[in-house]
């Protein structure tokens, strides 16, 4: 029998009796949201590139003001303020930025990667203050459903996307077709619409605010039908993150000529 | 037959120390039975809590090779025997003697959750009538066995020490079961919000990582209540429009 004199709690960042390497996670974590932050942030800065034919980049849907045949309200507008940089990104990015910072799951993932508040279960963190989501500016995320109503607008805005992806111009008539293209772009309203109906927020407002949901047999149904999508709720999350990336990739590489969009037909 | 290194920690809240024991393990064995042996064959003096050794009473909550765990439930062929395992009591709460903590907060906090309440009757004799589909919800959350591991490894608990603002997802799983219960009226919303410090939850999800009985807290009973207290004290809309009805 050998004897270690050690401290019970342990104290300073990042220690821990675990040895397993629970650091993974969270690095993983914190490498995907960066790399995810940088690369949306860029794509949106570039404010060309965004569409190619019937395609338009989800980063720029729906495409309020701007050049391409996409823009419901015509060009750049005239109030835009000379000195901020422009792209139609900006005037819609916050919406689903917005839903993604305040969403449970996400919260969750970035208060331990980014904040390490805390590193990893039972792993000991950087400060010793804590207020939680109790004060600001972390008590702002109680807003997360009115993101939420927002996000649902855009599931129906990238379908209609969708639809327009189906739809080739060749020699001044419009015809049908399914492009490569057309399933990055159903592929996204798949990913992002499992992500956005199996939100813990809207859980609760479509039936989880209730005791007696039996009484509400179509309510239930919904309910059951967003909690089995909530289960999966981070796969969600991870997949639509990496897929509307990719389609503005997609979209952006069509654009500039690197790759050529295959019909099937 | 394996013979594997036990780092257990000896001491009480004056300090202490890890101890390495040597004992033989064979398969089948959990992290109590090498504990018990330990005892037996060299530390007889050692404290320990246990009763049942199936995972039911949740007496043996401690942190093995640092992650909350129920000794009885942790197979020590799960484990890396090329080490020292690593034994320590919970830390959320304070130390009595080597693997045994006092837990007693926990139950001074159940005592001050409002009570189950139920409405009116529904029929004449007295009796309620409730769907199966309904109870049904709130079922999961009765499964807890009151180990604490959710507690332990809270880190508004074990890191912050909020204890006199933050009652712990064990209280909020508790909670959630009398809140969500078809037949309960009781209003809990204020309590939630102003003394029991759901903001203080940051959604780091570690409670429902270390329960042994698998309860989705986090998902199916935190952000249930803490969508509750939105409903309440943050939804701007909602609050207008409580207002314009006067209630």
């Amino acid at each position: 029998m050998t004897s270690t004199p050690d401290s019970l709690i342990r104290q300073g960042f990042g220690a821990t009796s675990r040895s397993d390497t629970w650091w993974l996670k969270p690095l993983l974590t914190f490498g995907g949201l960066g790399a995810f932050v940088v690369y949306s942030t860029w794509a949106a800065f570039q404010a060309e590139h965004y569409h190619s034919g019937p395609y338009l980049s989800p980063f720029y849907s729906p495409e309020l003001f701007g050049d391409s045949t996409h823009a419901w309200f015509g060009p750049k507008p005239s109030w835009w303020p000379g000195m901020i940089p422009w792209s139609p990104a900006f005037l819609i990015l916050w919406a689903p930025g917005g839903f993604r910072l305040t969403c449970y799951y996400y919260r969750g993932a970035y208060y331990k990667s980014f904040w390490a508040d805390p590193p990893a279960c039972s792993v000991a963190e950087p400060r010793k203050s804590y207020r939680g989501e109790n004060s600001l500016p972390l008590i702002l995320q109680n807003i997360h459903r009115y993101f939420l109503y927002i996000a649902l607008m855009f599931i129906v805005f990238l379908a209609h996307d969708t639809w327009k992806a189906m739809w080739f111009e060749n020699a001044g008539t419009k015809s049908f077709g399914i492009g490569v293209g057309t399933i990055v772009l159903m592929l996204n309203v798949v990913f992002l619409g499992g992500y956005t109906f199996g939100c813990h927020s809207l859980r609760h407002l479509v039936g989880g605010f209730m005791n007696r949901l039996s009484k509400h047999p179509v309510r239930q149904k919904v309910y059951s039908c967003v909690s089995c999508l909530n289960k999966r709720h981070q796969v969600w999350a991870w997949c639509s993150l990496f897929w509307v990336g990719f389609s503005d990739f997609y979209v952006r590489m069509c654009s500039m000529g690197n790759w050529s969009d295959w019909r099937l037909f | 037959m394996t013979r594997a290194t036990f780092s257990i920690w000896r001491g009480d809240r004056g300090g202490g120390r890890f101890e390495d024991y040597q004992t033989d393990v064979s398969a089948g064995m959990v992290v109590l039975d090498a504990v018990h042996q330990v005892q037996a064959e060299s530390a007889g003096d050692m404290a320990v809590r246990w009763n049942c050794k199936s995972g039911k009473c949740g007496s043996c909550s401690a942190e093995v090779n640092g992650m909350p765990k129920l000794m009885c439930m942790t197979r020590i062929d799960d484990l890396d025997l090329s080490q020292p395992v690593k034994i320590e009591p919970i830390k959320a709460f304070p130390l009595l003697k080597d693997l045994v903590t006092d837990v007693s907060w926990n139950y001074a906090v159940k005592k001050r959750i409002k009570k189950f309440k139920p409405r009116t009757p529904d029929a004449s004799d007295g009796t309620w009538r409730i769907s199966q589909q309904d109870v049904d919800r709130v079922q999961e959350f009765r499964k807890c066995i009151e180990c604490f591991l959710c507690q332990d490894v809270c880190h508004v608990l074990r890191e912050h020490n909020k204890h006199d603002e933050f009652i712990g997802p064990r209280f909020f799983v508790y909670t959630a079961a009398l809140d969500m219960h078809p037949l309960d009226v009781e209003d809990r919303l204020e309590d939630l919000k102003k003394t029991d410090g759901i903001g203080y939850c940051n959604i780091t999800k570690c409670c429902t990582v270390v329960c042994p009985e698998n309860i989705t807290i986090t998902d199916n009973a935190i952000i249930p209540l803490k969508e509750r207290v939105v409903d309440r004290f943050y939804d701007p809309l909602r609050l207008l429009w409580r207002k314009m009805m006067g209630k």
